[in-house]
């Protein structure tokens, strides 16, 4: 066999493709899946607790700090191991899709609320100022004035943190999480053949690439931290 | 609350796991000392390679990094540790690892780098040039100390995440932190080593993790 | 006037085009050694681009400059050892704002001259000291007034000792009370004998200190003479209708 031959072979085997698509296609559906689940959930909790925290209510804001300064410096395959090793131990039993959202959409969570804070922050004073001495309440304020302004500021960061941390759904392999990883390394102990694992990396790229272009797209129309 | 003492917080089996978590530990390092500089030397070329002149070349290193930044890195460290073998080549576990986060983290280090280049002004090339200085000399004296003081959080947070990474080897029986405390866990059944592993990392990556915060709030008010 | 010196800068038929725009369309322009040109007119008339095809800072479309005989645009031209022997000091300043006053001045020295750090910084401080701020060469732009970080920027270009020195709008970025002392320093400098192409629009330093004044619109040289009869009576209209605008 020539080189070329040989590689497509082990690469790119057609039987291999045809005969496997569907777990791969299973395992694309199953990431999506996890996906929006860690998006939804973790943004939505990062905005509540950076709202939150503009309370500014100093116990509160100390727990918060806490909770998200923890899971920005933990690596979340860490996370991981010890919720699912560990929780059943003491009687809770999560199946490991449960495992893997949660883990992820906690590490989303502490990172969005660190962006939404700095959005908020980056608000100039003069702006609650002027929202407040026409009558608007806190809330109010909040509400119309600076979280539009702040939200608009942290798209770009958010987007790149959110691709970052949904790539990591690759870890739900490790515990047994149906993905695209998991299928890709299962066929390709079953077929004996290295096309799974092109097929797996190829959904990825395929999955990840639009996001990551409209990523590039917004950082250069919502740059916000040019000095 | 007491079962939770005991499966998260056993100090004897967290004594006992301790030898082995050290010697993670240092793999980790090792790992560490391996993968930043060369994910920092390799980012800083990729992103002078964006710059040329020729579109072509521009749009390949542009390409380059977004492809390698839509692969997880855990994919790319399996294919290469599991899939390359099928080709002849067998990597060592440190050597997938290592190839596997140069191209990941050349990918992520570059685009921030690349950001700023294009955020210090075109004044400042001018000036240089005007100067006689060459292009080589303007991005290293003049273009390059402002383009990095610009971006420092990002490569600082950028680094943070590198370390976080490392845990990833484990899944390739690399014997780093996370193996190790796994491994503890497996023989004891408990999970008190991986809370001691939690805490090590904690520990190296809690100030870090604050400095950032700080670094990006000074530069967004 | 001595007219038998030679033409230090001397351009002939330059051209310049960006996309579908001419921005310049054939200039003719010589400055004599020790000469100050002075270059006004509209915004878009092409005069910052002028200059920057001088030193290639804008690859010129079509056309011949000449620095004291060298061909400026040649191929085998090397632009950096070429550049040294003319000075560019630009609108916006352009310090490096991460390094002294100094090290501004002494980067080119050492890099490009290759000269020995004690050597560039005794250059060096001559230079800040001929535009009134040695006192200042440990300090960072940051710390500076917009008039003083200026007066550096011409030091930086002075220390290379070049042949010709071009103004880009000098004092157009300055507040008012800033202007003069960058303008006594160029006034300085013209007494010292150095051959200067300034484009700006401050009139009375034109009226005191240009040789020859030219009026450029629409990327052509419409007229050109001393500054008596251009500010006073100009020959043409377009050159009347821009210093009735500028005087009002």
């Amino acid at each position: 066999m020539t080189a070329w031959s040989s590689f497509v072979d082990t690469f790119f085997n057609w039987h291999v493709i045809e005969r496997y698509s569907p777990a791969i296609a299973k395992g694309v559906v199953v990431t999506i899946e996890v996906a929006a689940a860690v998006v939804i959930t973790g943004i939505v909790l990062g905005l509540a607790l950076a709202v939150v925290r503009a309370f500014r209510v100093l116990v509160v804001n100390a727990l918060i700090v806490v909770f998200v300064d923890m899971f920005r410096a933990l690596p979340p395959l860490v996370l991981m191991l010890l919720v699912y090793f560990g929780l059943p131990n003491i009687g809770i039993n999560l199946p490991s899709f449960a495992v893997l959202w949660l883990v992820l959409a906690l590490v989303l969570t502490a990172f969005a609320e660190e962006i939404f804070w700095a959005g908020i922050l980056s608000i100039p004073k003069g702006q609650w100022e002027a929202a407040r001495s026409t009558g608007l309440s806190f809330v109010g304020t909040l509400a119309y004035i600076v979280l539009p302004q702040a939200i608009r500021l942290t798209v770009p960061p958010l987007t790149n943190r959110t691709i970052a941390i949904t790539k990591n759904t690759s870890l739900g392999t490790v515990i047994g999480v149906g993905e695209i990883l998991n299928q890709a390394t299962t066929a390709q102990s079953f077929s004996g053949n290295a096309t799974p694992l092109m097929m797996g990396a190829i959904a990825y790229v395929v999955l990840f690439i639009p996001v990551v272009v409209l990523g590039r797209v917004l950082e250069s129309r919502f740059a916000w931290r040019r000095v | 609350m007491e079962a939770i003492v005991q499966q998260f917080f056993n100090v004897a089996i967290m004594a006992q796991a301790l030898p082995l978590v050290v010697a993670g530990l240092r793999q980790t390092i090792v790992i560490c000392l391996i993968v930043i500089p060369l994910g920092l030397a390799g980012g800083l070329a990729v992103a002078l390679i964006s710059l040329s002149r020729l579109r072509a070349v521009r749009w390949a290193a542009i390409a380059a990094i977004d492809f390698f930044r839509s692969i997880p890195p855990l994919v790319l460290l399996i294919f290469i540790y599991a899939g390359l073998p099928f080709a002849g080549i067998r990597p060592s576990p440190l050597a997938a690892v290592a190839i596997a986060f140069l191209l990941n983290t050349s990918s992520y280090y570059g685009e921030i780098y690349r950001a700023g280049i294009e955020s210090v002004g075109l004044g400042q090339w001018d000036a240089a040039r005007s100067t006689g200085l060459r292009a080589a000399q303007t991005l290293a004296y003049v273009v390059l100390p402002q383009a990095v003081r610009n971006v420092l959080p990002d490569l600082v947070s950028n680094t943070v995440e590198v370390v976080k990474l490392t845990s990833i080897a484990s899944v390739v029986a690399l014997p780093e932190l996370l193996y190790s405390a796994d491994m503890a866990r497996s023989v004891t059944f408990n999970s008190s080593p991986i809370v001691l592993a939690a805490a090590i990392y904690l520990a190296m990556l809690w100030p870090v993790v604050r400095l950032i915060s700080r670094l990006e709030r000074r530069i967004a008010t | 006037m001595n007219d038998t010196r030679p033409p230090i800068l001397e351009i002939r038929g330059l051209r310049k085009t960006f996309g579908d725009v001419e921005v310049l369309r054939g200039i003719d322009l010589a400055v004599k050694a020790q000469e100050l040109v002075f270059v006004i007119g509209p915004s878009g008339s092409g005069k910052s681009t002028l200059l920057r095809c001088c030193n290639r800072l804008e690859e010129a479309s079509a056309g011949s400059i000449r620095v004291d005989g060298a061909d400026v645009m040649a191929r085998s031209t090397d632009v950096n050892a070429m550049r040294r022997h003319i000075g560019m000091v630009f609108q916006s300043f352009n310090l490096y704002p991460h390094m002294t006053a100094l090290r501004n001045v002494t980067l080119a020295l050492v890099k490009v001259l290759g000269k020995s750090r004690a050597e560039a910084e005794r250059i060096g401080l001559a230079a800040l000291d001929r535009v009134g701020l040695a006192g200042k060469a440990r300090s960072y732009p940051g710390e500076l007034s917009g008039g003083q970080q200026q007066r550096v920027a011409i030091a930086r270009a002075l220390a290379l000792e070049p042949k010709i020195m071009l103004f880009d709008e000098p004092t157009s970025a300055l507040d008012p009370e800033l202007v003069g002392s960058v303008l006594n320093v160029m006034r300085e400098l013209k007494r010292g004998g150095m051959t200067m192409l300034v484009v700006s629009h401050e009139m009375r330093f034109a009226r005191d200190a240009a040789d020859r004044v030219i009026f450029m619109d629409h990327g052509v040289i419409v007229e050109e003479g001393p500054p008596q009869l251009i500010f006073s009576a100009p020959g043409e209209a377009r050159t009347r209708a821009f210093i009735a605008e500028l005087t009002r």
